[in-house]
């Protein structure tokens, strides 16, 4: 059919064009880090000389390791207890049932529109009164507590459609409700349980506004929140902060590339649901 | 919707109490690190306070000046036009794409384009303010490529220019979810009947007929999703602009969630930055709830 093929070539091109210009800000950002630092490069222009020693030097300035620590411990703080949290609450809500459940579902779905600003202020004073500010903790704590909407959400939607008999049969051989949750329940909630990891990893390592809020020291923030004092810092030096942008994102980048398909159906998904 | 089972034999019925004990440790954070600051937050937006010295009562005066003060009442504003790009450009673009690629959907084309075009929900937000930063600068390669056309005429630094600083940020959020809004109206383009379409073509409607008739009305679920997504990072943005502009040039890209953080960290008016904090929170339920309700699939 000529039609069909004329559209399945305007579709072609069209997702070309679509996935250039998504990439093209990543492709500047790599030719302007290879120009000489200090420099004032015009915008996409290959360096007649590339100085691949910028990703070094941006990597001691922006103290790479140190940061890559430092994400990685908040991430290890938030991510399995909220994946714990969440799904205990969402068992509880979706699969036992128990009486006032609906009251505790609306409580938590009235979390999951919530922007974060709306109460930074707040949780900047509790933060600092109990002791925590400039501790990794004080990006930790509230983060476990502003992911519980939308973790209790998804595991319950994965709950709501378990069925009863597997839980009769295994209480008739004599299992409790604490055993039913772990032999169980929670080996056959692995996908819904890796998906939402994914998720949960990907806000924590991007979290930016209670990183900057609650913690001075850029060495003790995520990766996001040390990239905007890097900014600060290098915001001049074009080429500099360039290949520091690159180093910062690569982790989250590395990362997509290798779970890619997860990702995207965990994104998809999320995205649904919420 | 899957049919429930009916509920177990009471014998074998958890009681509720030991329910309530599986729900408890997620509510006790929830409670401790969101309920109670919004709580606070209401608290806050009745009084006077520096964050330091003691606080007087102050009624709904900060209300009032959110509402009148023409610094304040104008983040709320720009707020709103960034729905504008952030919301109204990926979700109409998104559907035209998606309509357009709907034949090569399963392609390996396609494929590789799910994953491309998801990049920008990946990186860190700053990143990409970062990025665009230094695409719209003055020196930056959309004015390379504006030069290029001929159109030397419109070169400026877009981010620093009163008139253009806001579309440009719009810009920025654009491109960081037409992609997310894409694939998802892809992946529900996909869930339709082809018969369908082909049944339209043999009555002889048109691409355009058939956009309408049978191409918005089945995704209406991801059109409601797409929307309520990206009001809420519209009117809640703060990354991205923080990083671009920092509310300038002027205070013509100022956003209530930047607002709130000059507000209360800089300027030592913790009041008026809950009451503002108040005024966006309910801007968000009051946009999200109706775009949720209107595009429920009530079939199920």
């Amino acid at each position: 059919m000529i039609v069909g093929r004329r559209e399945a070539w305007t579709g072609r091109l069209l997702l070309v064009l679509l996935m250039a210009i998504t990439v093209m800000p990543f492709v500047s950002l790599f030719v302007t880090a290879l120009h000489p630092s200090g420099s004032y490069p015009p915008g996409l222009e290959w360096p007649r000389d590339p100085h691949w020693g910028n990703f070094a030097e941006a990597f001691r300035a922006a103290h790479m390791g140190e940061l890559l620590k430092s994400s990685t411990l908040i991430v290890l703080g938030v991510v399995p207890v909220s994946l714990l949290l969440g799904t205990l609450a969402g068992f509880a809500i979706g699969h036992l049932r128990m009486a006032g459940r609906n009251l505790a579902f609306l409580t938590f779905v009235l979390g999951l529109t919530l922007p974060f600003e709306g109460i930074i202020t707040p949780l900047y004073y509790q933060v600092r009164d109990m002791g925590l500010l400039n501790t990794r903790w004080a990006i930790i704590l509230p983060l476990i507590g502003l992911f519980m909407p939308f973790a209790v959400f998804w595991m319950r939607a994965h709950f709501v459609n378990m069925p009863e008999e597997l839980s009769e049969s295994a209480r008739i051989d004599g299992a409790n409700v604490w055993q039913l949750f772990w032999r169980v329940h929670v080996p056959l909630a692995m996908p819904a349980l890796s998906s939402l990891g994914i998720l949960l990893f990907l806000w924590t390592w991007n979290q930016f506004l209670l990183a900057i809020v609650l913690v001075d020291d850029p060495m003790k923030r995520t990766m996001s929140g040390a990239l905007g004092a890097f900014q600060g810092q290098w915001g001049t030096d074009i080429p500099l902060l360039s290949a520091g942008s690159l180093l910062i994102l690569a982790p989250t980048l590395v990362i997509f590339m290798i779970f890619q398909r997860r990702f995207v159906t965990a994104l998809l998904q999320g995205s649904l649901k919420g | 919707m899957k049919k429930r089972s009916p509920a177990p034999a009471a014998g074998l019925r958890t009681p509720s109490w030991v329910g309530w004990l599986f729900v408890a440790p997620a509510l006790a954070v929830y409670a401790v690190f969101v309920l109670r600051p919004i709580v606070l937050t209401f608290q806050y937006s009745l009084y006077r306070w520096d964050g330091i010295g003691p606080s007087t009562w102050a009624g709904l005066d900060n209300y009032v000046k959110v509402f009148t003060d023409p610094d304040l009442f104008d983040s709320i504003l720009n707020a709103v036009k960034l729905i504008v790009f952030f919301s109204a450009i990926p979700v109409l673009l998104g559907l035209a794409i998606a309509s357009t690629i709907r034949r090569i959907a399963t392609s390996r084309l396609a494929l590789v384009a799910r994953t491309v075009l998801f990049l920008p929900q990946v990186i860190p937000l700053v990143a990409a303010g970062i990025a665009w930063s230094w695409l719209l600068s003055s020196n930056g390669l959309v004015n390379q490529v504006f030069s290029h056309l001929g159109l030397g005429g419109v070169t400026r630094a877009w981010l620093g220019d009163f008139s253009t600083a806001l579309p440009a940020v719009g810009v920025i959020g654009a491109w960081v979810l037409l992609g997310l809004c894409t694939i998802l109206l892809l992946a529900g383009l996909s869930k339709i009947d082809p018969a369908v379409y082909e049944a339209a073509r043999m009555d002889g409607a048109g691409p355009l007929r058939e956009f309408f008739s049978i191409t918005v009305p089945s995704l209406r679920q991801e059109i409601g999703v797409c929307v309520t997504v990206t009001v809420i990072a519209a009117l809640a943005s703060f990354d991205i602009v923080f990083i671009a502009t920092q509310g300038g040039p002027g205070n013509s890209t100022m956003v209530p969630g930047l607002e709130i953080y000059y507000l209360a960290f800089s300027e030592r008016q913790v009041g008026m930055a809950s009451a503002l904090a108040v005024v966006l929170m309910v801007l968000v339920l009051a946009c999200a709830l109706p775009v949720q309700w209107l595009t429920k699939d009530r079939s199920s």
